[in-house]
């Protein structure tokens, strides 16, 4: 299992999912409606590392982060 | 150097404790930014949500670009609830020389406010409203998109 955790605004508890790479995690959460504006601007981090390839892949233990906008200061 | 603080920052505090460490090192330039925050658009004041452990990184990446020049970066932010006309936000560069510290200060500034992992909330009738409109996406944003 990974855990994804929901960053700034969005707001939500940590979720635990059984999945092998973002694609996957893709298609776990598509059906979400709610959550769906959040992926539409959200970036992704494994391991607190910022990730652009769908095929990065989940391994067990993974922490996965959504990070939507930012505006510091 | 990160600081991190709940509530507003005490900056004439960490300015004048970072003025105090950085002047030994015989740089002559200790350039500051302090972000104060302004009532307007009927706001109560600011309030922010940090994620540290990328924070972190992205300074880090920072100190060692500042340190190939021989300069220091730090700053200071906030977590939760600002009220309006108290700070939030200290940044500071010290530098062997004026020029080398302003041009790297600006280009600082500008990028921890579209990279570094902060989210800012307008605080309106004791509520916590996202400032969407004036954050920026993360580079990759989008990939889970359906």
């Amino acid at each position: 299992m990974a855990v994804v955790e929901f960053l700034g605004p969005i707001g939500r508890p940590s979720l635990n999912v059984d999945v092998k790479s973002l694609s996957e995690l893709r298609e776990f959460l598509k059906n979400d409606e709610e959550l769906s504006k959040w992926l539409e601007i959200s970036a992704v981090a494994i391991n607190d590392v910022l990730v652009s390839d769908l095929n990065a892949p989940i391994k067990q233990g993974d922490k996965i982060s959504l990070l939507p906008p930012v505006c510091g200061g | 150097m990160l600081e991190l603080y709940s509530g507003p920052l005490d900056a004439k505090e960490i300015v004048n404790r970072w003025y105090d460490k950085y002047k030994l090192k015989n740089c002559g330039a200790f350039i500051t930014f302090v972000g104060i925050v302004r009532d307007e658009d009927g706001i109560d004041g600011l309030s922010f949500d940090v994620y540290e452990p990328i924070l972190k990184s992205w300074l880090d990446k920072w100190n060692e670009r500042a340190k190939e020049k021989g300069l220091y970066i730090m700053m200071a932010h906030s977590i939760g609830d600002v009220p309006n006309h108290e700070s939030s936000y200290v940044a500071g560069v010290v530098s062997p020389r004026r020029r080398a510290g302003l041009e790297i200060f600006d280009i600082f500034v500008e990028d921890f406010k579209t990279k570094a992992p902060i989210w800012k909330y307008d605080l309106i009738d004791g509520k916590r409203v996202y400032a969407q409109a004036r954050s920026t996406a993360l580079p990759g944003a989008g990939i889970l998109k359906v």
